[in-house]
């Protein structure tokens, strides 16, 4: 038992160390970016040459097909149709991939907590009316209401009173992304206050005449905390696989910038001529995505939380 | 119990109705939405766009167009924007494919979720055990398309195993059509089998120290019995529910880049097109046949669950 619980960890410990290994190599993006491939992740080089093996080749061939990996300085992993930097572009791309997947996470926490939290707690119609839209958003076929919203908000912008995103914005996917999510993690939160609130300990604090404010932050927050930790990294997860659903369909992050998911997007268009640009973006995805997932499961199994998540993609 | 059926009944009707309304309101206040704008073509004259305005009625206030909207739909009239097509057949010409690929992937992951569940019940701590954990991890953190595209490409375009896309309607040639959806299938499966092995796992192994089980052991009835029987048709319930739950899923818009990796044009890849083009009548009619069915599957499951365990009936 002890042995099995020791190998877990052990999983765990090294998706955890993949994951801050794949966070750093993003991060060190503009050092690859500016010393190693000399270039960015937007400049074409489309009628660049480069010299491989002492030979000089077209990083784009006369008839369209980018150069594959170099495993050397400038395009290691090649380029793409418009010779572009591959490695440069997937560093920068993981950037906004996971830049998108923990803003939109931490967003439907916050959010699924609150409604989950006021829902719960009030109960009557307040409760009605928010399990009433968290029944809407959940009905709605997930990839289907993100990629209008996506299409939508890519196209327009957004303009909410002061504040105006505009269509490129990486705050769009943020957003949609968030939206969608907020169900999966508002019902089992509510849910789980409608229990709490039964207990004795709300009730003495409300005798104590403590505000709904306070009580719910300083008494119900604080037993909701395990389900949130069990559920961030998987939400995170979800958040940059659903990402490359909607850049896949052209909703999410727009080009010229780049992320995981329209990297895939690109390279799937092209996968007959040159496969290492759906490749190479696709194992980055599932790298992290599986590091994410088996920290989650090491997590539940270690604070023994029975919960049942279900998310799509 | 009648009341309980109207009452889940009447809320999904209300939840579809929300749905039509959010999906005509997202693409109604959208800046650079308007439609008359982009069906003129290039560089209209304000005469066109006027009269393009007043022909399909987008003068008139919102709540009138929904409500023709809406009336057209109901009627099977509405047609696109942009091609003119009658949505609803175009909606019917579609379902048949959606269907082929989400029940054909249902029964894989159903079947082969069961058998490796139980298996790795039976055999706790094995190497059956790990497999499944590993396909659940796998089949959670792969992108389906991805998976599909690569697929598609290596053993249908290289290899030549499997044919490179399309479909092939099962009432020409049975054999063909499942030819053609092998690898989504496939693909689709391999998102949930693990999953599914997974549940039936846990729940099998609590219920195998249920006392009722306990006392069939005892009754001396031989343990391959004593799991069929007593076991795994307990422990089937919670799994079929969430077989139920998915399918609804995978049908309602799922599987919409899985049939646009294989080229199915199925519904979902239909959509997939019309948002787009910022085509308002294809997708509002595509969400709310999507949202149907996610509703309808689950108002099945409650309304099933209340009729085998009056303990769940509210009231």
């Amino acid at each position: 038992m002890a042995l099995r619980r020791l190998r877990r960890d052990r999983a765990a410990l090294m998706s955890g160390l993949l994951l801050l290994l794949l966070v750093a190599a993003c991060l060190a993006a503009p050092l690859w970016a500016r010393h190693v491939a000399r270039t960015t992740p937007v400049a074409n080089h489309i009628t660049d040459t480069v010299i491989l093996d002492g030979e000089r080749r077209d990083v784009v061939s006369l008839d369209g097909i980018p150069i594959g990996p170099t495993w050397s300085g400038r395009f290691f992993l090649g380029a793409d149709g418009n010779g572009r930097d591959v490695m440069v572009r997937l560093l920068y791309g993981g950037r906004n991939s996971l830049l998108i997947g923990f803003g939109a996470a931490l967003a439907t926490v916050l959010c699924a907590l609150v409604l989950g939290l006021v829902a719960g707690y009030f109960g009557g119609l307040l409760d009605a009316v928010i399990a009433r839209g968290l029944d809407v958003l959940w009905s709605f076929p997930a990839i289907l209401l993100g990629v209008a919203l996506g299409v939508a908000l890519a196209l327009g912008g957004l303009e909410l009173g002061p504040v105006t995103i505009e269509g490129g914005s990486l705050l769009i996917p943020v957003l949609v992304l968030s939206v969608i999510g907020i169900p999966y993690l508002a019902r089992p939160i509510r849910g789980q206050v409608l229990a709490l609130r039964e207990q004795e300990f709300v009730d003495a604090a409300r005798l104590q005449g403590q505000s709904a404010l306070s009580i719910m932050r300083a008494e119900l927050l604080p037993h909701l905390t395990s389900t949130v930790i069990v559920f961030l990294p998987l939400v995170v997860g979800n958040a940059i696989l659903l990402e490359a659903a909607l850049s896949f369909l052209g909703a999410g992050v727009q080009p010229p910038q780049s992320s995981w998911g329209n990297m895939i997007g690109e390279g799937v268009q092209l996968v007959t001529s040159a496969p290492h640009l759906a490749i190479v973006p696709g194992l980055m995805l599932v790298l992290t995505v599986i590091s994410l997932n088996v920290l989650a499961d090491a997590v539940r199994d270690a604070l023994d939380a029975r919960l049942n998540l279900r998310l799509e993609h | 119990m009648a009341a309980f059926v109207v009452r889940r009944l009447s809320s999904m009707a209300l939840v579809l109705f929300t749905v039509s309304v959010l999906v005509f309101a997202v693409f109604n206040v959208i800046p650079n939405g308007d439609p008359a704008v982009r069906m003129a073509g290039q560089a209209p004259s304000d005469f066109e766009i006027q009269a393009i305005r007043q022909e399909w009625g987008f003068d008139e206030p919102v709540w009138v167009q929904y409500a023709t909207m809406m009336r057209k739909l109901a009627t099977g009239d509405v047609v696109s924007y942009f091609t003119q097509a009658n949505v609803v057949d175009e909606i019917v010409r579609g379902a048949p494919h959606t269907f082929s690929l989400a029940i054909g992937a249902a029964l894989i992951w159903f079947a082969v979720g069961v058998v490796l569940g139980l298996v790795s019940a039976v055999r706790a701590g094995r190497a059956s055990d790990r497999l499944i954990t590993v396909l659940a991890v796998i089949g959670v953190s792969v992108p389906g398309f991805w998976v599909g595209a690569l697929a598609n490409h290596y053993l249908g375009f290289r290899l030549g195993i499997f044919p490179n896309g399309g479909y092939v309607p099962l009432t020409e040639n049975p054999l063909r059509w499942a030819y053609h959806l092998v690898l989504p299938w496939l693909t689709l499966a391999l998102l949930l089998t693990g999953v599914y092995a997974r549940v039936l796992r846990t729940h099998l192994l609590d219920t195998l120290s249920a006392s009722h089980v306990q006392a069939a052991r005892a009754k001396g009835i031989t343990g391959r019995q004593v799991l069929l029987r007593h076991v795994l048709r307990n422990s089937l319930i919670p799994v079929v529910t969430l077989w139920g739950l998915d399918f609804g899923v995978v049908v309602g818009g799922g599987a919409i880049l899985i049939e646009a990796v294989f080229d199915l044009e199925g519904v979902g890849q239909y959509a997939a097109q019309a948002i787009g083009d910022l085509d308002v009548p294809p997708v509002l009619a595509v969400t709310l046949f999507g949202a149907f069915f996610i509703v309808v599957v689950n108002a099945l499951v409650d309304i099933a669950y209340a009729w085998l365990d009056p303990r769940v009936r509210p009231r």
